[in-house]
């Protein structure tokens, strides 16, 4: 399966090249300007490279990290993180997060399973922060339509974002501002459940299930993604957006951030938008800043978390991971 | 027997839910269920990630979508 893979991702660019140039050949009976028809030629071309390219890598890479997840339960984290000193923890945390398979949905109960095992809130936090904004599908996104560098600094940089905003929730000290009955809880030992011992053809499964899970849920905003990088691509003036959140303008990278926070998608959700963005003339730190702030904090999110924490923590929490997000923005500006 | 279907209503929670209770009607067990959305109750419970389900105080599986032959197994059927 893999050689076939390898054999057919190879061959996608010669192929979306052929296409694109039969199309050209196609379009020049019809009364157009050259200039449009090689603009034409370019977008078909983009986008019969890049859909399947990147959805293949998807495809890949998400079985991994899934193959990879069956090594790690909720449970397993908890385990390795408990009693861990802060800065330790912290790392260890924003790293767990990329590797541990969990819902959003569960974030209440995981957090409360967390804290009453003495895992540090901080450190908790390091967790919640890391799992949502570093995962497999973003950063394959990112590698498609930017290359791997942008790939990389995301995933670098939400690491430290993770890792930086739950020391300092660690370092202020807010124990006290969790709901009061969450201490109350006396969690059981979910030790009473025992993982079965996994087979490697239980993992490949969990790997498989991943990719139907996932690439099932996700491939539309895939196809959206490249299919408006693909419509812009060398066709509408750039720069129609530098104005706004180019890089000479110093207030865009917080107001993207603010922009950002009450809004929620997943990190493969976003794409479409950053790629409308970047084409446009939007800078890349000020970009990137904007999806990191939309997938990391979320007004529904805080709705959720607000049952277990109290609104200061919340408030906190918030503004910790947005000054996170804008630091992010500036350097990756500056970077770039 | 009393199974408890806990989880607070995500996508995959709701599946698991419909899925036990077809496996009871199917397979014409006694079984009580019950599905369990308040979360102080399935923190109680030491469980964190959601769906799981608990036989007789027994937690079987979490974070997943159960099975219909898992389920009817800790069904005894």
């Amino acid at each position: 399966m893999l050689v076939a893979w390898w054999l057919i991702y190879g061959r996608l660019e010669p192929f979306a090249g052929w296409l694109a140039h039969h199309f050209a050949q196609y379009l020049s009976g019809y009364n157009l300007s050259p200039g449009n028809i090689e603009h034409l030629r370019s977008t078909v071309e983009f986008f019969v490279f890049e859909a399947p390219k990147v959805l293949m890598l998807l495809l890949l890479v998400v079985f991994g990290v899934g193959v990879i997840r069956s090594f790690f339960t909720p449970e397993r984290t908890r385990k390795i993180l408990a009693g861990k000193r802060e800065s330790v923890g912290n790392i260890l945390a924003a790293l767990l997060g990329i590797v541990t398979p969990f819902c959003s949905c569960s974030a209440v109960p995981l957090f409360i399973g967390f804290v009453t095992a003495s895992v540090p809130l901080g450190v908790t936090f390091s967790f919640l922060i890391s799992s949502p904004m570093v995962n497999e599908v973003a950063l394959v996104l990112l590698y498609g339509l930017f290359g791997w560098r942008i790939a990389a600094i995301y995933m670098s940089t939400g690491l430290i974002i993770a890792m930086l905003a739950g020391w300092t929730i660690g370092r202020l000290k807010m124990e006290r501002h969790l709901e009061d009955w969450v201490y109350k809880i006396q969690a059981g030992e979910s030790g009473v459940y025992d993982e079965e011992r996994k087979s490697f053809a239980d993992r490949v499964r969990f790997g498989l299930d991943a990719v139907r899970d996932i690439v099932g849920k996700v491939w539309i905003y895939v196809i959206l993604g490249i299919a408006v990088g693909a419509g812009i691509h060398g066709y509408v003036p750039t720069g129609y957006l530098a104005s706004i959140m180019g890089k000479g303008v110093w207030w865009s990278v917080p107001v993207a951030v603010l922009i950002g926070i009450p809004f929620y998608s997943n990190a493969a959700g976003i794409i479409p938008v950053v790629s409308a963005l970047i084409e446009k003339g939007a800078a890349m730190g000020t970009t990137l800043a904007f999806m990191m702030s939309v997938v990391a904090i979320s007004f529904p999110e805080t709705v959720i978390l607000r049952k277990v924490l109290k609104p200061r923590l919340i408030l906190v929490f918030t503004c910790v991971v947005a000054v996170g997000c804008i630091i992010v923005g500036y350097l990756f500006n500056a970077l770039i | 027997m009393n199974i408890k279907v806990l989880g607070p209503g995500c996508k995959k929670c709701h599946e698991t839910d419909k899925l036990v209770r077809e496996v009871i009607a199917e397979s014409g067990s006694d079984a009580f269920m019950e599905y369990v959305t308040d979360i102080a109750e399935i923190a109680k419970l030491g469980i964190f990630s959601t769906p799981a389900v608990v036989v007789d105080g027994q937690v079987k599986l979490t974070g997943k979508v159960p099975t219909k032959a898992q389920v009817r197994s800790w069904l005894g059927k």
